[in-house]
């Protein structure tokens, strides 16, 4: 009970935040789980709902409450299309790990946050050896997208057409480095991912082509941990907490310009989540954390904008390859950058962007949601699918390497034979040395 | 008790259809009014229109309140359910059955979204003009049962002008169905008329029929901005006696302008007293002449600047102060009251300056905007909930605000519904027969009360 007492507590901290909410359930029109279900518990006026009443103690239920609360994406439709301006993801992540809290964190989730990603090492040997044996428990589906499924059942991958992890990560085949400045004048500070390193090694080494191409200066460190999202939202703060300082160590003291990612997540975490949530950090880190926060970039954006790369000249010859782009939620919702990764693909005289309907709306992979409501993430999953098959294109394209991993398994499982590309990839293909 | 409740609906609807756990039943407590919610029992969602039918039937042999809930949109409490009772979700009846454009009409459920509604019409060439604030997630039953208004009221009316026919159930569960596919139809009572506005109070809703039609070949849009509010009031009763009657006719008072300015930079000129913005639509040279007309009678009343848009994306950017002034009124202060006293068009000056006394009276911040045209205007009340001695406030000026509305001519809702919030003030408009008439009828066609019952009469 004493504990109970403890979680309102919490609750009435984010009080402000909450009664900021007018009920006017424009949320509706834009949240992919409302679109799904219809069911007010799935969207952000029902979820804060359910967050007061716990806060004013008219609901005895906070499992309940948490159950809905992680019936989301994190996607920020609802925050983007807010009229009051209710910090809708401020909210849920603090309201996921005050419930954390009280609740405890699942042995699973506890033995992989704390264990692994709090560790980069260990999590990098792990999955290293992992990546040698994978052939034995699964067996590659479609070689077009590159994807696998289970030989054999298994709770975590269930029916899943997934990217198999790469046979040598990113830090493997691109050794560490911290070349200078070229004659762009800039460097850069390469915050990979876990997800490029571990199964999309390719798009970090495209970015790297990139970079030498234009004469951008890397620092690459292997040493950089998880961004934290995965954590946080699963209500871990203190491992979150912990790799945010880990990540500190690594790049706060470091020279460069730009902290660059290839990763929508990552990037929208550290631009907007790791300040947000530092705030019980010690005084001097808070400072880096923000100091860092307002030098990263999503890699579109950096070539776009900072680079200034323009349409590359290269031989075309017959017709050009369709594309069609996905806005991942984290890029456009939350940092609203749109222009730069489709200005980015048509660089590569190539390629032919054909828009999709609805390009902006959510995928259905929402990190860990897939994992823990799969059924809804397909469902989502499949319009997304069928929206870009409709487009006719050859390659479905994308900034975020999780919206990846979800649009590959839709396309598989349909048994489509499209490519997924990082429009970085696209680019990289007209330098030369390919 | 409950467990048992949820099993007689659960053989109607199926299980995954009834929302009967804690946390369901708050989430179905409230709507977008600012009134305290309500506890229903459990809440149902009907996929076909038989199991609607069967479960208003239920209701009424068990007696239980049932309210029909589409987006809970609402702002005046009429969709806030009875303690206890039954909220049925009209999520799953959302069909656009028929869309004919030879005779231009619409079929639809009542769980479709008016939204998108009126883009697949528009995808068909023609036009439902009702467009309220809330459209991209209303539902059209409720647009129907609150007779839903919008920017386009003045030249092309609210919801009831749009209605043709429908069918309904009674609380005995039978269909009852009222008004044609056709133009004229004077084929027994007009119970669509009756139903239209009733507020979920007379019966529950299943299909309705909507007129449709062509749209306007060509638009211009305008922002007028005034150093004094007479003056911009004057011009709208100008451009009316001019025999012009716009698309829409929007004001917005000098605060709202400096919150939207502050908020979304939209470039509105922050020393004005008051903006108006006017669109015309039409035919194309008509369009032409009437812009130009309404320019030389805002510029002869007093207007001291006028912007023309030029093209899509100017008009476009008219528009895009309009929509921002809820927003921007909204972060001001945690909780926003909007109301909406509607009074005739030529008492918009005394309205308006009623209103600024009265903010002054109880030290309230209200921001007012709204449809100049046809004088539904929004005073705007930002405060805090929270604060029990500011909201008492509240309360006390929102009574005042229905008094000045009503000793003016006007009425209580231009297009929000009574409900729970406004029921009280009922009497001082309609006067006591006019309760009595309609509290008759209500126990006639719903003698347990079961209807949305406390809406609109009060209990």
């Amino acid at each position: 009970m004493s504990e109970m007492r403890q979680l309102v507590g919490l609750l009435k901290q984010i009080d402000d935040q909450l009664v900021a909410c007018m009920r006017c359930g424009m949320c509706q029109a834009v949240c992919p789980i409302y679109a799904e279900t219809g069911l007010e518990g799935h969207v952000a006026r029902g979820k804060i709902a359910l967050l007061e009443c716990l806060a004013d103690e008219v609901i005895k239920d906070p499992a309940g409450v948490k159950e809905r609360l992680d019936a989301c994406l994190l996607c920020g439709s609802c925050q983007a299309n807010c009229p009051s301006g209710v910090k809708a993801l401020d909210i849920f992540f603090k309201a996921r790990a005050f419930l954390t809290g009280y609740y405890g964190l699942p042995p699973v989730k506890r033995a992989i946050f704390r264990g692994l990603l709090q560790n980069p090492k260990l999590f990098d040997t792990v999955l290293g050896v992992a990546s040698k044996f994978q052939g034995l428990f699964t067996k590659p589906v479609n070689d077009m997208l590159g994807s696998s499924c289970a030989r054999v059942f298994s709770d975590l991958i269930g029916g899943r057409h997934f990217a198999p992890l790469a046979d040598k990560p990113l830090h493997d085949v691109a050794t560490q480095r911290d070349t200078p400045r070229g004659h762009s004048g800039l460097k850069i500070a390469f915050f990979y991912g876990c997800v490029v390193d571990k199964m999309f090694p390719r798009i970090g080494e495209a970015v790297l082509k990139v970079c030498d191409h234009h004469g951008v200066g890397v620092f690459m460190p292997h040493a950089q941990a998880c961004c934290g999202i995965p954590a946080l939202s699963s209500g871990d703060r203190e491992t979150f907490e912990k790799l945010v300082a880990l990540n500190m160590k690594v790049f706060a003291e470091s020279d460069f310009d730009v902290l660059v990612t290839p990763c929508a997540t990552c990037t929208s975490t550290i631009k907007k989540i790791w300040p947000l949530m530092a705030e019980d950090l010690p005084a001097t880190t808070r400072y880096q954390v923000k100091e860092l926060s307002a030098k990263v970039k999503d890699v579109s954006a950096f070539l776009i904008q900072d680079v200034g790369v323009t349409p590359a000249d290269v031989a075309v010859s017959g017709e050009p390859v369709t594309v069609t782009y996905h806005d991942p939620c984290h890029l456009k919702k939350s940092l609203g950058i749109s222009a730069e990764p489709r200005a980015l693909i048509g660089c590569n005289p190539r390629y032919k962007l054909q828009e999709m309907e609805g390009a902006d709306s959510c995928c259905g992979s929402g990190g860990s949601f897939t994992l823990q409501h799969y059924d809804l993430s397909k469902r989502i999953g499949k319009r997304k699918r069928d929206n870009i098959v409709a487009t006719g294109a050859a390659v479905a394209a994308t900034s975020c390497p999780a919206c990846m991993l979800q649009i590959g398994d839709m396309l598989s499982q349909a048994g489509d034979t499209l490519a997924i590309r990082h429009p970085v990839e696209i680019y990289a293909e007209t330098l030369a040395g390919r | 008790m409950s467990n048992h409740l949820s099993q007689k609906f659960e053989e109607i609807v199926g299980t995954g259809n009834v929302l009967a756990s804690e946390v369901d039943r708050h989430n179905y407590a409230y709507d977008a009014a600012v009134l305290p919610p309500q506890l229903p029992a459990l809440a149902v969602r009907p996929e076909t229109p038989e199991a609607l039918g069967r479960v208003v039937k239920t209701c009424n042999e068990l007696g239980l309140p049932l309210t029909v809930r589409g987006s809970g949109t609402n702002l005046s409490g009429g969709t806030i359910p009875s303690e206890g009772g039954v909220v049925v979700l009209t999520g799953a009846l959302n069909k656009i059955i028929e869309i004919n454009e030879a005779d231009m009409y619409a079929v639809v459920q009542t769980g479709v979204v008016t939204a998108k509604f009126a883009a697949e019409v528009a995808k068909r060439g023609l036009f439902y003009p009702p467009d309220p604030g809330s459209q991209a997630v209303s539902t059209m039953g409720g647009n129907v049962a609150e007779n839903a208004g919008g920017l386009r009221g003045l030249k092309y009316g609210v919801t009831k002008d749009y209605v043709m026919g429908m069918s309904f159930y009674d609380v005995d569960g039978e269909l009852v169905k009222t008004g044609s596919r056709t133009v004229k139809c004077v084929t027994g009572m007009n119970l669509h008329g009756l139903m239209v506005g009733s507020e979920g109070t007379l019966g529950v809703f299943n299909e309705i029929i909507l007129k449709l039609v062509p749209p306007p070949k060509a638009s211009k849009a305008m922002m007028a901005i005034f150093d004094d509010l007479g003056k911009a009031s004057e011009t709208v009763a100008a451009i009316i006696a001019a025999k012009i009657v716009p698309a829409t006719l929007e004001y917005m008072d000098d605060f709202t302008i400096k919150t939207v300015e502050d908020f979304a930079h939209a470039g509105l000129p922050t020393d004005a007293k008051a903006l108006l913005l006017i669109e015309v639509d039409g035919h194309p040279a008509q369009v032409e002449d009437e812009a130009a007309e309404v320019e030389a009678i805002c510029k002869r009343v007093g207007a001291t600047r006028i912007q023309v848009a030029k093209d899509a994306v100017e008009r476009n950017k008219v528009w895009e102060a309009r929509r921002a002034a809820l927003s921007a009124l909204a972060r001001v202060r945690p909780t926003t009251v909007l109301e909406d006293a509607t009074v005739p068009r030529s008492k918009i000056p005394a309205m308006v300056g009623a209103l600024e006394k009265i903010a002054e009276k109880y030290k309230l911040t209200i921001g007012t905007f709204g449809h100049a045209g046809d004088g539904n205007l929004h005073p705007t009340i930002l405060t805090d909930k929270r604060d029990h001695a500011e909201f008492t406030r509240v309360e006390a000026a929102i009574d005042e605000i229905f008094d000045v509305a009503l000793s003016l001519g006007g009425t209580l809702s231009g297009e929000h519904g009574i409900g729970m919030a406004k029921s009280k003030y009922m009497v001082k408009e309609v006067g006591q027969g006019s309760i009595m008439y309609a509290k008759r009828l209500k126990a006639a066609l719903d003698p347990k009360n079961i209807l949305n019952p406390g809406k609109i009469t009060g209990a």
